[in-house]
């Protein structure tokens, strides 16, 4: 993995430089804060530019006050106000400048990433109700749900506000970020190869992609060379990761449309699948193998596991037939949570969502990692941008992934499986996997004691969260759990 | 629909026999808490201590021929370092994932484990074939939601053992809660535990609500659930598999024994 284009700008040439990366075609990916010195705040905007494999970062130093860039590209509104609410840093003219990732009822003594900051000082949390838009005309009639955070089920936390007319909901609000764990500050003051551990705990159900991103960015750090066994097999391991995580969601998919043994039989699927990640890994969630410099130990899928997937591919695609032949199971889902390619782009969809919506962005071919360079994985595209443009594309990688992981099985080289892998001090890197929900990346950056400064999360669900809320306003309240099933979010990794 | 009713059928039944009856839990293959062998255990060598990421190893002050090492396996996040640090295999892969108990101290090593049983727990016999449990999830990583959720696909099938997870917490006997408690997350768990008819018991599932994991601490973390709500059972692991979550609901139900004592499976 190559570094990054990087280029200084001050905070007056942000407006015009996000207008023309956008005029070209280009797409702002996120933007994070970090300490350079302990009174130095710097801003890293993190952008991809038309075929070009590698991303371009402006670094900006946050000396004078800085110009919020939501208004120009939208997809950034929600960073920004990360950065408010962790930092301290305002942007001027925000469009919404309210709290974020802390509750309003969270009152620090400073932002919990200054360096003033007393270190395990736990956040007074008082339980209160967010501000949200008034209503026009007679409010009297609309009625408000707020459901949550602890909600019916087993599922994560998180509490959504729905204002509604009968089965009409007019408005809709999630209030997330109740699991905020702080991760990324975690990671300050670690080792660097030790970091593996927490970032395969960011999102569980994500354990693969997040450590291949934030070993794939130690190692950008470390100017590190992966053995290419080790590049192969980080491939086979997240296409396992890719295939429970979808299997999943058709199961989950199936439970909102009542249809019930297609529930029993996607979650059956899902649990064969997890149990081929124990028979290969030990791990059901394909935990503790990665390692910064390639795996922890090697992993021997020959010559069993590609003959167990043609039998879980046959399976599923007798289920996936069923699926897309029964009228009650697809009248749920054809023009249900609508969303266009214009939203999508501009408010950051990403994944199997934006490639619904006839984005045609993947991590894995437009910027190759471990091994994609060389398998060149299929992309599955879609234009209807509904709940079923999103189930399809999920079911076209399901049968990709299964291809995926029989050719690199084939053509997995011997050799070593781990290089040695030593970031100097003050180094940093950059890298990214395609998470079965879609990008991650990860931002690392070593101190001059050869410890972790500072590690910049970007999930997958944070941008899908971001562009949900714009397909249920003006939706029902029938098609809502329909509707949030075919995003396939989680909580976990939002909210790091 | 007759075709997903035939699909169904045609599957014949995916249920595992266990824990019913003899026969497989899913589980093959899967590494779980480290075990510790002390006589294996090497002087002057505290490779584990320093690897292990969330503190569950410490070194002992002072020691005699009862282990070098303070293990707490209610810390473990099973990744399995200090098995790769260990130079004399001291501490070595193993299948034990049963680590539901009713005392968190069974969860710290003891050279006499045999000796020190467990019990005392109040008897739940109006509950033992019909528990409701109500899940609060207090800020996990969403690998104990994923595990808990395969709890009621057809392999695991928990219906079957007439344990229910419920909508309402006023329904609910027990609650079962996961991740290390974020401060945001604290008053809503509070109002659900005191939502909940008595009697009522509570259950710490995975290494985060046991003691609060690999994110513990900081300004948006808790330490689990001590001190936070009583507990009545708790179950280390990242996340601990469904088998093992069904084996902690039997045992808290008084139909299975609890497995672990003094840090030990001593079956």
């Amino acid at each position: 993995m190559t570094a990054t284009h990087q280029r200084s700008l001050r905070p007056a040439d942000l407006q015009d430089a996000a207008a023309g990366l956008l005029a070209s075609g280009g797409r702002m990916q996120m933007v994070y804060a970090w300490y350079r010195e302990p009174r130095r705040l710097e801003l890293r905007y993190v952008a991809s530019v038309p075929d070009q494999a590698t991303f371009a970062v402006w670094r900006c130093e946050a000396s004078e006050a800085v110009p919020s860039l939501a208004n120009i590209c939208p997809l950034l509104s929600w960073y920004e106000r990360e950065i408010t609410d962790l930092f301290g840093l305002r942007f001027v003219d925000h469009p919404q400048p309210q709290r974020l990732v802390l509750h309003e009822g969270v009152k620090p003594p400073c932002p919990p990433f200054d360096p003033d900051y007393p270190a395990d000082l736990p956040l007074r949390v008082e339980t209160t109700t967010q501000a949200i838009p008034e209503l026009a005309g007679d409010e009297a009639d609309v009625q408000l749900l707020p459901f949550g955070p602890v909600r019916a089920d087993v599922v994560e936390s998180a509490e959504f506000l729905f204002y509604y007319l009968g089965e009409a909901i007019l408005h809709y609000h999630p209030r997330l970020f109740f699991k905020h764990r702080g991760m990324e500050r975690r990671f300050e003051g670690l080792e660097p190869e030790r970091g593996v551990v927490l970032a395969e705990r960011v999102s569980g159900v994500g354990s693969v992609a997040h450590a291949l991103a934030y070993c794939q960015a130690v190692e950008a750090a470390a100017h590190c060379t992966v053995p290419p066994r080790a590049r192969f097999l980080r491939v086979v391991l997240a296409e396992m990761e890719r295939l429970y995580n979808h299997l999943h969601y058709f199961g989950h998919l199936c439970h909102t449309t009542t249809l019930k043994v297609g529930e029993a039989e996607g979650k059956l699927l899902e649990e064969r699948a997890k149990q081929l990640n124990t028979r290969l890994t030990g791990s059901r969630f394909l935990r503790s193998v990665l390692a910064a410099g390639g795996l922890r130990r090697d992993l021997l899928p020959k010559p069993w596991l590609a003959a167990e997937l043609d039998a879980l591919g046959e399976q599923f695609n007798a289920y996936a037939r069923h699926m897309e032949n029964t009228a009650s199971h697809l009248d749920r889902l054809i023009t249900t949570g609508k969303l266009d390619r214009r939203l999508a782009f501009d408010q950051g969809a990403t994944g199997p969502v934006e490639r619904a919506s006839g984005v045609d962005r993947d991590l894995r071919c437009d910027h190759p990692y471990a091994a994609y360079g060389d398998l060149r994985p299929a992309i599955a595209l879609r234009d209807a941008g509904d709940a079923h443009a999103r189930a399809q594309v999920r079911m076209a990688e399901v049968n990709a992934s299964i291809g995926l992981i029989k050719r690199a099985i084939d053509s997995l080289p011997d050799g070593p499986v781990r290089a040695d892998c030593t970031a100097a001090p003050g180094s940093e890197g950059l890298s990214w996997a395609e998470t079965p929900r879609g990008s991650l990346f990860y931002a690392v950056h070593v101190g001059g004691d050869g410890k972790l400064a500072r590690v910049k999360i970007k999930s997958p669900s944070f941008s899908n969260w971001r562009v949900f809320p714009f397909t249920v306003h003006d939706s029902n309240m029938m098609d809502y759990a329909i509707n949030e099933a075919s995003f396939g979010l989680t909580i976990a990794g939002c909210d790091r | 629909m007759p075709q997903w009713t035939l699909l169904g059928l045609l599957q014949g039944k995916q249920t595992a026999p266990w824990p019913l009856a003899e026969g497989t839990d899913g589980q093959a293959g899967l590494l779980g808490m480290p075990r510790y062998l002390p006589e294996l255990c090497g002087d002057d060598c505290k490779a584990c201590a320093d690897s292990c990421p969330t503190k569950a190893i410490t070194m002992r002050a002072s020691y005699a021929d009862s282990g070098r090492l303070d293990i707490d396996y209610g810390r473990c996040v099973v990744c399995q370092l200090c098995v790769e640090a260990c130079p004399t295999g001291a501490m070595a892969l193993s299948s034990d994932w049963a680590f539901g108990v009713r005392a968190r101290d069974d969860l710290v090593w003891k050279q006499d484990a045999a000796a020190a049983p467990a019990t005392g727990a109040a008897t739940r016999h109006a509950f033992r074939r019909s528990l409701h449990v109500r899940h609060v999830d207090a800020g996990s990583c969403n690998g104990c939601e994923s595990e808990l959720q395969a709890l009621n696909n057809p392999f695991y099938n928990l219906h079957r053992l007439g344990i229910f997870f419920t909508a309402s917490p006023r329904f609910a006997d027990l609650l079962l809660v996961t991740g290390p408690v974020t401060q945001a997350m604290l008053g809503p768990l509070r109002a659900t535990y005191e939502a909940m008819a008595e009697p009522r018991w509570v259950v710490a599932v995975g290494t985060c609500a046991v003691s609060g994991g690999v994110a513990e601490g900081g300004y948006a973390c808790g330490h689990g659930l001590d001190g936070v709500l009583p507990v009545d059972v708790y179950l280390p692991g990242c996340p601990p598999n469904p088998a093992a979550i069904i084996q902690a609901l039997l045992m808290f139900l008084e139909r299975a024994p609890q497995r672990v004592k003094g840090g030990q499976l001593v079956e």
